[in-house]
């Protein structure tokens, strides 16, 4: 394999508990209910299209984008849309959701249902944004940023190179992993795809090297390609982070506030790309995605092909059941995942796992007194002073922790994993960010 | 209706705590302690016993009644600290001048400024200059080292050889007419030579620096950066004159060089933040150290040397930052 490739500021290497790697997809039925939230990408939320009382079928228009940065989204299931109502999602608040009683599975008769792989690629460029587009695709690493958005570099800046994020760098999560292996074929045309639609001749794909066998496997299947390489990387948190990717693949630095397309990159998870090639190849809006459940005391831990809208009690059925010593589930990986509030809420396009912790993981150490060891400095791959940036924003010095680059935190959680004395050094620098962001944009 | 715990990102901890440093510290001072009660004997054992827990007294004492608030005694810092204060201090030492240096450790240099990771000066060498300069008579008797195997010999009492070197030098002596009165490398490699009790013996001192580098409670950087000043420093004044001036080795198997680089200079809490911050202080340590061995009033100047640069360190915080990602100077 050569030389193990990583990125060079910081980094973390927590306990990788990837308990799910060796199980493969299943397919959850449709719920009986689905909750479709209308914002599921990063950006503005969609507006919906349809009434109460409307019938609907899989893959139909539900909500149209609700501005530039936004996306379409498309029913997940086939039935009677039953209201229009604010719903607990994620976030933990109640937002707008097109709740939908679900009777049949009756697909959009333009969906190519078919399991041929389809590997010609008809589309021209533009027509293959637009297609994602109108697809409803985002970045399904869990940043759920519009993907159509990344293809059109803003005038006077071109893509030189994609690179597909294959490194899954968070604790637990397998999803892409189980991906790779399972749907290498249709996730390396999706690369081809985007790599027309970006005009870029090279494309690199980055795995940590604790998945050999998706290296191994993407590597064999990439050799009927021009221009696509697997690079395998050292395990590394956070090497899913799109500028330390950029880091390990091409040694190129993101300058700061600034986007991968200035070093001439568009950066794309694998799920991304498999959702790319449904919708081109397809024309199979997205509507289900690969999510992990998982965590030390659930029975089953396991990979789930799961509609959108399904809520993430059926999935932990699943999976064998909640396990009774469950004190908190997370929506994502345990570094950068979400606590949720409860069972009934639904799996949405940025879901990539559901992580139960045992009572005894649930609660965080008790805090005491930074003792100056500097090791949050050393482990930020930002190389940033989580110290001092936590220490301005807890005292409500705002200025300083702009100067001292605040807005470059990436939360990957690295410092306050790494804090001896347990302090919650992310909390503040979120706060930080927070109001900085604000100080910024009244400024303008 | 379940109930989870919702907190804020990330869920997961590493298993590093402030009490897994401070007792890593305390273990890594093992063999240090081991050779002083070798070479001191039960002297050794009564200041270490006096010092430890006249510590953790004041410091339960002053949470408690002044600052009231949560008790700390457990997380192993004063104990780090009272071990460090007795490891500065001669074995002969009489116990209620150890009591006023754990009172001036912790209540004056640790207490006083909030406490621990507060504080501006390391606390144990503020005791121990404090002693210094109120009791310059019994911090300075030092006992010579007598193997607990040889018996109970009675105590002779002589300089250090930083201080025999000096006070000689100054009487316009050479190094030549000196050096069969001076410990050989093997002595001074060893322990066996005049000093305080944590002073004598390098090869314990760089056995616990290994263990904490290899538990990553420390860097190489201070270290590294300060012997190799005092390296440099005193071998050019040893090349040009080696009759007046000590070599390099000799200065850093004598006084307290290697406990202040080892142990002293890379306390957490009171040296620099980054990698760039901590070669410029062990720089400084190194230069003042050197200057005041060779042209300062008294013989050790490894103590001064680090509280001078103590003092530095928010300066050289601010100056040294570390390399941002994506941002170019």
């Amino acid at each position: 394999m050569g030389i193990l490739r990583t990125f060079a500021l910081g980094g973390i290497h927590p306990a990788e508990d990837k308990l799910s790697s060796n199980a493969p997809i299943e397919t959850i039925p449709v719920p009986k209910q689905a909750i479709v939230p209308l914002g599921q990408n990063l950006g503005a939320p969609s507006k919906s299209i349809v009434k109460k009382g409307d019938m609907v079928k899989v893959g139909q228009l539900l909500a149209e984008a609700g501005g530039f940065i936004s996306t379409p989204i498309h029913s997940p299931v086939s039935g009677k849309v039953f209201k229009i109502d604010n719903a607990i999602d994620g976030s933990g608040y109640k937002r707008p959701a097109i709740i939908i009683n679900v009777e049949g599975d009756e697909w959009d008769e333009s969906i190519d249902t078919s399991t041929k792989i389809e590997s010609e690629i008809k589309l021209s460029p533009k027509e293959i944004i637009d297609r994602i587009k109108n697809c409803g695709v985002v970045g399904m690493g869990g940043a759920t940023f519009p993907t159509y958005v990344k293809l059109m570099p803003p005038p006077g800046k071109t893509a030189e190179y994609l690179l597909i994020n294959g490194v899954e760098c968070e604790p637990y999560l397998t999803a892409d992993h189980r991906l790779m292996l399972e749907k290498g074929q249709e996730i390396v045309i999706g690369i081809r795809i985007l790599m027309n639609a970006l005009n870029v001749e090279k494309a690199f794909i980055g795995i940590e090297n604790n998945k050999p066998d998706a290296i191994n496997h993407i590597t064999e299947l990439v050799k009927a390609y021009d221009g696509i390489e697997v690079q395998s990387l050292k395990v590394q948190y956070p090497q899913g982070g799109e500028k330390q990717l950029i880091k390990a693949s091409l040694n190129r630095e993101v300058p700061s506030g600034k986007l991968p397309i200035e070093v001439g990159c568009v950066v794309q998870n694998v799920g991304t790309a498999f959702a790319v090639y449904e919708a081109v190849q397809k024309n199979k809006p997205l509507f289900e995605r690969v999510v992990t459940v998982t965590g030390k005391a659930v029975k089953k831990p396991s990979n789930f092909l799961a509609r959108i809208g399904t809520p993430i009690s059926q999935l932990i059925e699943a999976a064998e059941g909640l396990p009774e010593d469950t004190g908190k589930i997370i929506g994502g990986g345990p570094m950068m995942g979400k606590s949720v509030t409860s069972l009934d809420i639904p799996i949405v396009k940025g879901s990539s796992g559901l992580l139960l912790m045992k009572k005894e993981e649930s609660s965080r150490p008790v805090a005491s007194s930074c003792i100056r060891c500097s090791k949050c400095t050393n482990v930020c791959p930002m190389g940033l002073e989580p110290f001092l940036l936590s220490r301005a924003a807890k005292l409500g010095n705002f200025e300083m922790a702009e100067n001292e680059s605040i807005m470059d935190c990436i939360e990957c959680g690295s410092c306050q994993y790494t804090c001896p004395a347990a302090i919650p050094l992310l909390d503040y620098l979120r706060l930080g960010k927070m109001k900085v962001g604000n100080i910024m944009r009244n400024r303008k | 209706m379940n109930k989870f715990t919702v907190s804020g990102s990330p869920h997961i901890y590493g298993d590093d705590s402030t009490k897994k440093i401070m007792y890593g510290v305390v273990i890594a001072m093992i063999p240090t302690i081991l050779f002083s009660i070798y070479f001191f004997g039960v002297d050794a054992i009564r200041v270490f016993v006096i010092a430890i827990a006249a510590s953790i007294f004041f410091e339960w004492v002053i949470q408690k009644y002044l600052i009231k608030g949560p008790l700390t005694i457990n997380d192993g810092s004063a104990l780090v600290t009272a071990i460090l204060l007795a490891l500065n201090l001669p074995s002969n030492l009489p116990s209620w001048i150890i009591i006023i240096g754990a009172l001036v450790a912790i209540g004056m240099a640790k207490m006083s400024f909030g406490g621990l990771g507060k504080n501006v000066f390391n606390p144990a060498l503020v005791a121990r200059v404090f002693l210094l300069v109120s009791f310059p008579v019994q911090m300075t008797s030092w006992p010579k080292p007598s193997p607990i195997t040889d018996g109970l010999a009675d105590v002779i009492t002589g300089p250090t050889p930083l201080g025999f070197l000096k006070e000689n030098l100054d009487a316009g002596k050479s190094i030549s007419e000196l050096k069969s009165q001076l410990p050989t490398y093997t002595q001074g490699l060893m322990g066996d030579m005049g000093g305080s009790m944590g002073e004598v013996s390098a090869l314990a001192l760089i056995l616990g620096g290994v263990y904490m580098l290899w538990k990553k409670i420390i860097t190489w950087h201070i270290p590294v950066s300060m012997l190799l000043t005092v390296a440099i420093f005193s071998g050019i004044f040893w090349g040009i004159d080696p009759e007046h001036y000590a070599d390099p080795v000799f200065h850093m198997l004598t006084g307290g060089m290697l406990l202040g680089a080892i142990f002293m200079a890379t306390d957490m809490v009171t040296s620099p933040m980054t990698k760039s911050g901590q070669l410029v202080f062990g720089f400084g340590v190194g230069l003042l150290t050197i200057l005041i061995r060779m042209w300062g009033a008294y013989p050790e100047g490894v103590s001064f040397a680090i509280l001078l640069m103590n003092a530095t360190v928010p300066l050289i915080n601010k100056g040294f930052k570390p390399k941002r990602f994506g941002i170019v100077k």
